[in-house]
């Protein structure tokens, strides 16, 4: 093994990689702040299990207190941002994409909802406007427009004027019909209804003359709610560590611009062919396989030097940390690393001219790393495609690198995307070896 | 010292070299004329090991290409058509390179790579890059190159090509030189007075045959001059094939 003359080629292609500014701007700089824009968009460093707010408008045409109230507590949630606005502008707003959704309260809705609650026919409409490129949110909104409705209609039904006036009515139809048992059960019921009623609007009438806060007097209303809490947590690497979403866009990125030097690699050595320099590196004595091995050799050292240089400028910067192992991050780290390499040795000795392998390449390495997961996490894709991509050693990859970072997964976890990461970089390698002419 | 025997190359349907022989003695000085696609820069790629022979054989010093390619090559040093330089780096980086893939270590590279750039007039511009350098410095610096793991036999496949007469003059003094020193040469070019001043011998190749093996002098005595004697033996007509 001629050792000297290896070693003279990686620290000739060191120097080439370092003597080119450009090649070692994209390859660090820019993942870095690509991987910054999308850690933003999906959350930053420092999320306490918040998610961004949905925007949504409310337009009450009716004006009633139930209708008020449920705006207000639309209002409260913490999951929403709400503005109130006519019916036009609010359709424009969610046809623009500035709202999610609109809601429409219209006239008369309080009053015969809260009849409603006790007949169960002519309930009133509420309109939702939703922009179909939010379904998700549209639910969301469904979901609390539901549980908000039925908590102030009920609270109107056994408090509110509308409650007496239509349990009154009620009482009055029954005392017309022949009595029953269950009529007169019925009659119990709405009379205890209706009592209730009374003694809620008394004492609020006497907390609100006694100069109460306003709570106060809410206090003696009545209604139904949700008979349970639900405290959200987010389950990361340990309790009370908020999600940061840098940590995965970093893995993306890092994986996705290593790649991109893959292809530099390949296609330098496809140009090298071209030139003049191929014939004396082949006139030295020099074995094919000493060839190969100086240049994945370098490719490695370069990716290595990326994914550090990367992953420093996270720690430092967006506050991504090891939560899980620095043994399991090194090695997957390294195992990508000698992928990449081979990756780049295969196209090589596949491709013909440099730029048309180039091109086939970005294009290829795009829908690997779009499919891996490296541009969104994969448990967003529908089904099918989560099981496709596990046919894709950027996944494994990606998940390596999430699993010592924010998931915080132990050593053992990242044994399989290793070995699915070597044995990728084997079958890359097997194919460089078959595909690459030595001799001219 | 080396010898050249009935070796023959074919690319698909194209016979580029056919079975062509002959012997260079050490110090000697031989000459590869020929028009394009003769078959000069196929017949150099076998010699260096680069290129196998369909058939026949190549040896240096009585050691056979087939038998041990590496001893051949580390006794041989090649100076390409096209400059094999890389020039986002300096003319130091560069023979830095091409010393180590002969197994030079650091202080042998370091003594040989100066001596190297003395012998072509590059000393002062070692630390810059190749890219900063006219053509005739590339030349130059091309030829360096090959000298660094001191060759027996150097092969130089047209040095001279697509340089100014100023640095022509300046590379022949080189071989001139490396010639005083006792290196053996193989030399292609399309120039005859380069031949007539350097060689001691010219072989004149066409269709990948040998036409003509004998001294200069000889050509001269001959034909009135080399050119004279290159155009009667490979005729008039335009040659616009491929160098091969």
């Amino acid at each position: 093994m001629n050792t000297v003359a290896i070693r003279a080629l990686i620290r000739n292609d060191l120097r080439l990689y370092f003597a080119d500014r450009r090649a070692v701007i994209v390859g660090v700089l820019v993942p870095i702040l690509i991987a910054a824009f999308f850690g933003r968009i999906f959350g930053g460093a420092d999320q306490s299990g918040e998610q961004g707010k949905i925007p949504i408008a409310v337009v009450d045409e009716d004006r009633s207190r139930v209708s008020q109230a449920i705006a207000a507590d639309l209002a409260s949630d913490p999951l929403l941002q709400v503005s109130t606005s006519g019916r036009v502008t609010a359709r424009e707003q969610v046809k623009s994409g500035k709202q999610n959704a609109a809601a429409v309260f219209p006239q008369g809705f309080g009053e015969q909802a809260t009849k409603s609650l006790f007949s169960g026919v002519n309930k009133p409409r509420v309109e939702l406007l939703v922009d179909p490129s939010q379904s998700t949110g549209a639910r969301v909104i469904q979901g609390l427009l539901a549980q908000y409705s039925m908590q102030e209609i009920s609270k109107e039904a056994f408090s509110g004027e509308y409650g007496r006036k239509t349990i009154d009515n009620y009482l009055q139809q029954l005392d017309k019909l022949e009595q029953t048992p269950l009529r007169t059960d019925l009659r119990s019921l709405l009379s205890a209804a209706r009592t209730l009623n009374d003694r809620a609007a008394a004492d609020a009438a006497a907390a609100s003359s006694s100069g109460s806060s306003a709570s106060n007097a809410e206090q003696h209303q009545f209604g139904l709610s949700i008979p349970y809490t639900v405290a959200s947590t987010s389950v990361t690497a340990r309790d009370n560590t908020p999600y940061n979403s840098y940590a995965h866009s970093f893995a993306g990125m890092a994986v996705q611009f290593i790649l991109f030097a893959g292809i530099d690699a390949g296609v330098l050595l496809l140009l090298t062919r071209q030139r003049g320099i191929w014939q004396r590196l082949r006139s030295a004595p020099l074995s094919r396989s000493e060839f190969m091995l100086a240049r994945a050799l370098t490719t490695t050292l370069i990716s290595l030097f990326q994914i550090a240089a990367i992953y420093v400028a996270a720690m430092l910067l967006f506050k991504v940390r090891m939560e899980g192992s620095w043994g399991a991050f090194i090695a997957v780290g390294i195992s990508f690393c000698l992928l990449n390499a081979t990756f780049g040795l295969m196209l090589a000795t596949i491709g013909r001219s440099a730029s048309t392998t180039r091109s086939l390449a970005t294009m290829a390495t795009l829908l690997l790393v779009m499919v891996g997961g490296a541009w969104v996490p994969a448990f967003v894709f529908p089904r099918w495609l989560q099981d496709a991509s596990r046919y894709v050693p950027t996944r494994w990859a990606v998940d390596g690198l999430d699993g010592a970072t924010w998931r915080g997964l132990p050593f053992d976890a990242a044994v399989l995307p290793t070995l699915v990461l070597i044995g990728s970089a084997a079958i890359c390698l097997l194919i460089a070896i078959w595909r690459f002419r030595w001799e001219e | 010292m080396l010898q050249v025997d009935r070796i023959s190359k074919r690319y698909g349907e194209r016979v580029a070299v056919n079975a062509i022989s002959f012997n260079v003695a050490q110090g000697e000085t031989v000459g590869l004329l020929g028009p394009n696609g003769a078959g000069k820069t196929t017949a150099i790629a076998m010699i260096s090991g680069i290129s196998r022979p369909d058939s026949g054989a190549v040896s240096l010093g009585g050691v056979s290409l087939a038998q041990d390619t590496n001893a051949l090559k580390r006794r041989v040093g090649l100076v390409p058509q096209d400059l094999a330089l890389y020039e986002e780096l300096s003319a130091w980086a560069n023979l830095q390179l091409f010393g180590g893939l002969y197994g030079l270590g650091a202080a042998q590279l370091q003594q040989r790579a100066k001596a190297a750039l003395a012998l072509v007039g590059l000393a002062d511009r070692s630390a810059d890059r190749v890219k900063t350098f006219s053509g005739g410095m590339k030349r130059r610096l091309n030829i360096a190159g090959a000298l660094l793991h001191e060759p027996d036999l150097i092969l130089l496949d047209e040095p001279t090509v697509g340089v100014d007469p100023q640095s022509r003059n300046a590379i022949f003094d080189n071989l001139e030189e490396l010639k005083r020193r006792g290196k053996t040469l193989v030399y292609t070019t399309h120039y005859m007075e380069e031949a007539e001043r350097l060689c001691d011998r010219v072989l004149i190749l066409d269709h990948g045959q040998i036409l003509a093996n004998e001294t200069v002098a000889y050509f001269k005595q001959q034909y009135t001059n080399l050119e004279a004697a290159f155009m009667q033996l490979t005729g008039r007509a335009l040659r616009d094939g491929a160098e091969s």
